[in-house]
């Protein structure tokens, strides 16, 4: 048996015994999400039970290093936890911004002070980050943000407004993007630095969503005082590690949707609409969308798996999450509006206990932002055509 | 197993790209076209192809072949893609090698696969009957006569039946149209009395022929596998098949983009190049996207038929799905991207429209595989 067969034998036997039953059934709700940080509380017994748990196996983020409490492992034996996890319906232990945007940076451009500080509270879920880069008029061209950073003495004095900033008002840490050179052209004068979002001057202000949450925020800065030493990589040059995180943000989102696990969607559809005497939904133009669908979704997780072994084999293009990030929401966006087509009259109910509160709905509305957030569909096709196509003046 | 090929897989991807872009331009194509070919491919590139060990690439050492798998056949159709190249590649080194390794006995074996390992054998799976694929419709009569057969019925889109030395017919021997048993495969020999073949020239300038079995005979020992429980070989030699023009539509698709893309850097209007419009360059982008995504498919099919081929079903459908339908939108976009130029016999792009729609109904569209997933996902 060779080692990466030993591993993934221990992995599921591990997980088997580790993983409670009812953090094998799909999210029902927002709630089933555990986001950690200072005021986390966790919905459910087993949920604190199989964060704790994994949390000292090292398999919150199982591909950091050790050093930072994570499981230490290589790619392939990732992949192998996250197969066996997904074999088995294991909900992710602990989600955060500080797993899928922030770590990889600080990874990369972060000193080794900044890494010892910030990564092993975030395996450790203590703290909950937010992401502050849109502003009301630096949204796809993000680039054009205007929040200023002053320099005095060994601080930055920070002003100025962000808004869409997710969870802001849970959050104990924001990553930021200021303008740290006001004269430079506007790629060349920003800098990524963080804070705690309790310094004296940060305000939140919640937004209401059209699916009626409030998980985003605007986000106001009145001279907040914040460490010099807290830029991550170097002054003025933090539109580098602003990219470098976006990508790995965009390969986030591009998984979002919950592919491939629960029941398939055709007998979702089954379930309200009925099916013919040979098993067939009783709606066939419904059911040949549902088709095409789940060939295409079946299709992208072919290619998310081949992304990753891209990387692995150093083949594949920096932009690439830019694509996948296009597809992969998108998809879901179709996804959502099969479910309501397939609901019907059902998927309509708003604050019934029938349809908890309305939670197709609500997911439903919650997927349109998904081709937004992260940057619109339209600037990663337009990423591709620049970076990877090389077509003029894309 | 990582979705990426092999050193040895690219090797021979490089050496295939070689050999198939030097020789077999999509010119070769044309010309063959344009002189009426009787044979519509050139024997001599198949002799270079069977001392490449390509003719081989399926069958097992033990017979003179290569023994490789469903992965490396993927790599040479991907690359006859590139330049539409007519080759017997696909109904003799895929299809009839497939059926007689997985189906034959020892003797059928011994007889046919060394000689489809050297080239000296052509062969043609005849399926086919109606205008759609629909394998569990066959309806060609096969009525035990003797200690043999009789054969009676049409065959339709048999890829290179013109040409074959070895015709591989699904026949119902049992039951009704529809029924999965009471299929039976049989080996023919193209001479046969009563057997008549017509080639037909088809849009792509390939080859394919209708035949007609009247009270064809064949003996007990023409069976291929087992009397009336055909099925199973039929849909796994069938599943190849599939892979094998999925890869091929990835390679034509591929081609299509790259040169279109190359046009909309060099192309002028209105002062500047048409690559700098939005409309263009968003469209250019979705579709580089699918056929990324579209080529992960397919190699998850084809890693799938070499590693679990029972279980290749689900990902050969969703491949060949896939690959129809991005082979089907590179090549609209590719002419209509090219303007009044996509349009002109003289300009290549054309022929791969023309052979993109044929590999659509090879083996099943794109509308066929999506209904299978949903009946194997049981809506
Ligand atoms: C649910 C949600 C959560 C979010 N969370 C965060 C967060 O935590 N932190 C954060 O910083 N931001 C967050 N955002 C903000 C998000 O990144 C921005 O909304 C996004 O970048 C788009 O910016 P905008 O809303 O200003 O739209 P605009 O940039 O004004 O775009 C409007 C429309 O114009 C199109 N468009 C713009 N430029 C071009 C172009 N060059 N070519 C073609 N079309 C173009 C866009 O695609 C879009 O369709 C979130 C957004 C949402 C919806
Ligand atoms: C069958 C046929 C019959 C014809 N008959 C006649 C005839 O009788 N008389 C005659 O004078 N002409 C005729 N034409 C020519 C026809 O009008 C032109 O082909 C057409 O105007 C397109 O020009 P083009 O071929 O140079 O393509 P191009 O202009 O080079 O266009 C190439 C591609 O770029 C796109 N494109 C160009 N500019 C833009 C832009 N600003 N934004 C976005 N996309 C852009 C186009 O839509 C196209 O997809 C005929 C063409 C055909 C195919």
């Amino acid at each position: 048996m060779s080692d990466l067969e030993k591993f993934r034998r221990e992995a599921r036997a591990w997980l088997g015994q580790n993983c409670p039953p009812e953090m094998r059934k799909p999210m029902a709700s927002d709630s089933d999400t555990f986001w950690g940080g200072r005021n986390a509380t966790f919905s459910s017994e087993a949920q604190r039970v199989w964060f704790e748990r994994m949390r000292d196996k090292g398999w919150t983020v199982p591909h950091w290093p050790t050093e930072y409490g994570g499981g230490g492992l290589d790619g392939e034996e990732a992949k192998i936890v996250r197969q066996e996890m997904a074999a088995i319906g294991a909900r992710q232990p602990l989600t955060s911004f500080g797993i899928s945007m922030l770590g990889p940076a600080l990874l990369k451009y972060g000193t080794d002070e900044q890494k010892k500080e910030h990564l092993p509270k975030i395996t450790a879920g203590l703290i909950r980050w937010c992401q502050g880069y849109s502003e009301p008029n630096a949204g796809s061209d993000l680039a054009s943000l205007q929040t200023r950073a002053e320099s005095d003495g060994d601080d930055y004095v920070i002003n100025g407004q962000k808004i869409w900033t997710s969870y802001a008002n849970h959050a104990d840490w924001i990553f930021c993007l200021v303008r740290t050179d006001p004269a430079a052209k506007k790629h060349d004068g920003i800098s990524f630095i963080l804070f705690d979002m309790t310094s004296k001057g940060v305000s939140t202000k919640p937004i209401l969503l059209i699916s009626g949450y409030s998980p985003f925020c605007e986000t106001f800065f009145d001279n907040v005082r914040v460490p010099k030493a807290h830029v991550v990589g170097q002054v003025n040059r933090g539109w580098d590690v602003a990219k470098y995180l976006l990508q790995h943000e965009r390969a986030m989102i591009s998984g979002m949707g919950e592919r491939g696990v629960g029941r398939p969607l055709g007998q979702i559809a089954a379930d309200s609409i009925g099916a013919d005497e040979q098993g067939r939904l009783d709606d066939a133009p419904l059911r040949s969308q549902i088709a095409s669908f789940e060939v295409d979704e079946a299709a992208l997780a072919a290619a998310a798996e081949r992304a990753v072994d891209l990387a692995k084999a150093g083949q594949s293009h920096p932009a690439f999450s830019s694509a996948m990030k296009y597809y992969g929401t998108e998809l879901n966006k179709r996804r959502y509006e099969i479910l309501m087509s397939a609901g019907g009259i059902d998927a309509l109910e708003w604050e019934s206990e029938r349809s908890r509160g309305g939670a197709r709905p609500r997911a439903w509305l919650r997927t349109k932002a998904n081709s937004i957030e992260g940057g619109t569909s339209e600037v990663m096709l337009g990423i591709v055509a620049k970076r990877i196509l090389d077509l003029p003046g894309a | 197993m990582a979705l990426v090929l092999t050193e040895e897989q690219s090797m021979l991807r490089d050496s295939a790209r070689g050999l198939i872009s030097d020789k077999a331009p999509v010119s070769h194509l044309r010309s063959l076209r344009d002189s009426k070919d009787a044979t519509g491919f050139s024997r001599e590139l198949w002799r270079t192809f069977a001392e490449m060990g390509f003719s081989g690439l399926l069958v097992p050492e033990e017979f003179g072949g290569s023994g490789l798998g469903c992965v490396e056949a993927g790599i040479v159709m991907e690359e006859i893609g590139r330049t539409l190249m007519p080759s017997p590649f696909l109904a003799t080194s895929v299809l009839a090698a497939s059926a007689l390794s997985r189906g034959g006995n020892e003797a059928q074996k011994a007889q046919y696969l060394p000689k489809v390992s050297d080239g000296s054998l052509l062969a043609a799976l005849a399926i086919d009957e109606g205008a759609k694929h629909r394998p569990l419709q066959t309806k060609l009569q096969a009525t035990r006569a003797g200690n043999g057969f009789k054969l009676n019925g049409d065959k339709a889109f048999v890829v290179d039946g013109h040409t074959a030395d070895l015709l591989i017919v699904a026949a119902r021997s049992a039951g009704a149209a529809g029924d999965k048993n009471g299929l039976t495969l049989f080996l023919v020999d193209p001479k046969s009395k009563g057997l008549a073949i017509e080639r037909i020239a088809m849009v792509d300038s390939h080859n394919a022929a209708r035949i007609v079995f009247d009270h064809v005979e064949v003996n007990a020992d023409s069976v291929l596998g087992e009397v009336d429980e055909g099925y199973a070989l039929l849909d796994g030699v069938l599943n190849i098949g599939r892979g094998a023009v999925a890869s091929e539509m990835v390679g034509l698709s591929e081609e299509v983009f790259g040169r279109t893309v190359t046009y909309l850097k060099e192309r002028k209007q209105f002062g500047k190049a048409i690559g700098e419009f939005q409309a263009l360059q968003h469209r250019a982008a979705q579709l580089y996207i699918e056929i990324e995504i579209t080529r992960a498919a397919v190699l998850k099919a084809l890693q799938t038929l070499d590693a679990d081929p029972g279980k290749a079903g689900t990902a050969v459908a969703v491949a060949k799905a896939r690959a129809g339908n991005t082979a089907t939108q590179a090549v609209q976009e590719g002419v209509q991207m090219h303007g009044g130029m996509g349009m002109t016999d003289q300009f290549d792009i054309g022929f791969f429209m023309k052979r993109a729609r044929v590999c659509q109904e090879l083996f099943g569209d794109s509308n066929f595989h999506a209904d299978q997933l949903a009946r194997a996902k049981g809506y």
